[in-house]
């Protein structure tokens, strides 16, 4: 096996496309656990950390562009991008313990396509993009559109992630994201879900977007649940269609850590309380 | 395979070192530098038996390969105590009986210290949280709580 670290990015996209078996290296926390189980056998791993730029958080249209070498902590340590999309910080904060969120980047759950990974949703919620570096340049793709399935992404050969950036954030507007685990730290999402919202000055909601997590082969975007609540006040009522739209679009699997009932009922109650959470924090309060 | 010539600092020191490209920083320490005190539980990032701070930032040794260490600054356990000065954390744990086998101590040492470099007062709730990835299989975890609680409160009181 061949380690490299290259410090431009047109180099990762030739060491990538030019050799089979390469695999790109970020924080190593789902690459490094592959790797010593022989469940992978790299011919070359590529280290994308030291690509200039792949460490920054900076403002870019509006919105943030976070490099693919920024890890969880360093997300939860910038003040703009936790005041505008507290949300995906939280999402991602989840991500293991203190180790690993040393380490741990956006784009490496996202590459890694588990269906349960935690920073998804709420990427998919924020309405999130990535950039992708490739050997016919540079090229665009929503966060949603990434993982094919378990495993699988819809990157090809050569191709990697520079960076996700996340949009402008209006007036009034929040996020959040929750996830079930049967412990209180430490253990894969049984649901996650993540939502974004825009209010009026009367509390009406004027957009949504309600995404979950671990209850199919893949992230979902649940437009039915966003309907569910748009032009609506986050009472009783509309919660109430929020958690039945989300329990309905839920196709879980059934296992020891959940029967298909007990999820999709979770992914309701993930959902209304991910909504009050939102809510609150669009206002302007604590949540 | 030609191995890796990498150059590093480790507790302060520059060091060289050669390693293959599969191995990790925790084989590099233990195996060719010697620095048998970061120990290794699971190897998959669970146990936090391999905490090491890179860059300042806590972070597993097993889940890093030694490759990406060049030009970094690396702090392990050994790096802790100054001469025959223990730490004040490793003071209290001795004092308190923190520790029964002793295999997760050098971790959760180097993960508590990194706690109170950012955070000197810290509730017991930040205490656990900040150490969920530390596992002990002995102590039931409770001494190690209040003997970081109790540092903080005694480096606070010194400073
Ligand atoms: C103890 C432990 C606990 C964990 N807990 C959680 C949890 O609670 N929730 C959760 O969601 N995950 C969890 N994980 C999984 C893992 O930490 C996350 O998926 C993490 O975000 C992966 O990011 P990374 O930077 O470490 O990725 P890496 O391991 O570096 O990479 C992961 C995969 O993505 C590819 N890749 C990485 N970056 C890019 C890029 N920029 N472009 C293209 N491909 C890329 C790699 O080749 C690899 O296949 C845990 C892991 C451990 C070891
Ligand atoms: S040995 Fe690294 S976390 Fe267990
Ligand atoms: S003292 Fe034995 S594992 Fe903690």
């Amino acid at each position: 096996m061949r380690y490299e670290a290259p410090r431009r990015l047109e180099d990762a996209v030739s060491l990538l496309a030019g050799q089979d078996g390469a695999h790109v290296l970020a924080g190593g926390t789902d690459l490094l656990v592959k790797l010593r189980s022989e469940m992978i056998e790299p011919e070359m791993i590529v280290d994308i950390k030291r690509i200039e730029g792949m460490r920054e958080i900076a403002a870019e249209d509006g919105g943030w562009r976070i490099g693919a070498a920024v890890s969880g902590a360093e997300m939860g340590e910038h003040a703009g991008l936790v005041a505008d999309w507290p949300g995906v910080v939280e999402a991602a904060g989840l991500i293991g313990s203190t180790q690993i969120q040393g380490r741990a980047t956006l784009a490496g759950n996202l590459c890694n396509a588990s269906p349960a990974a935690d920073s998804v949703p709420a990427m998919v919620a924020a309405g999130a993009r990535v950039r992708i570096a490739g050997p016919n340049g540079m090229r665009d793709m929503d966060v949603i559109d990434v993982p094919q399935g378990p495993g699988k992404t819809a990157l090809e050969r050569g191709e990697f992630i520079a960076f996700v950036w996340l949009p402008a954030r209006g007036e009034h507007s929040s996020d959040a994201y929750l996830r079930f685990i049967p412990r209180t730290e430490m253990d894969i999402a049984v649901v996650g879900c993540g939502i974004s919202l825009s209010l009026d000055d009367g509390d009406r909601v004027t957009a949504a977007r309600v995404s979950l997590g671990a209850v199919g082969p893949k992230v979902m975007l649940v437009e039915e649940a966003a309907e569910a609540i748009t032009r609506r006040v986050l009472d009783e009522a509309a919660l109430s269609d929020l958690a039945a739209a989300c329990s309905a679009a839920a196709t879980p699997i059934d296992d020891k850590r959940g029967t298909i009932d007990f999820r999709k009922h979770v992914a309701g109650v993930l959902a209304r309380r991910a909504a009050v959470i939102a809510a609150k924090r669009a206002k302007g309060e604590t949540a | 395979m030609s191995q890796l010539h990498v150059t590093t600092k480790i507790n302060g020191d520059e060091t060289e070192f050669l390693c293959e490209a599969e191995d990790t920083l925790l084989d590099v320490l233990r195996d060719r530098l010697g620095l048998t005190g970061t120990k290794e539980g699971c190897g998959t990032g669970d146990c936090g038996a391999c905490s090491v701070a890179v860059d300042g930032r806590l972070v597993c040794s097993c889940l890093m390969l030694g490759a990406e260490a060049e030009g970094r600054d690396i702090a392990t356990i050994e790096g802790m105590a100054t001469g025959d000065q223990l730490h004040p954390l490793q003071q209290k744990f001795i004092e308190m009986a923190a520790l029964q086998c002793g295999i997760c101590t050098p971790g959760i040492l180097v993960a508590a210290q990194s706690l109170l470099e950012r955070n000197p007062d810290p509730s017991e709730e930040e205490v656990r949280y900040w150490l969920a990835g530390n596992l002990c299989r002995c102590t039931g975890y409770d001494k190690i709580i209040r003997a970081v609680m109790e540092t903080a409160a005694d480096m606070r009181r010194a400073s």
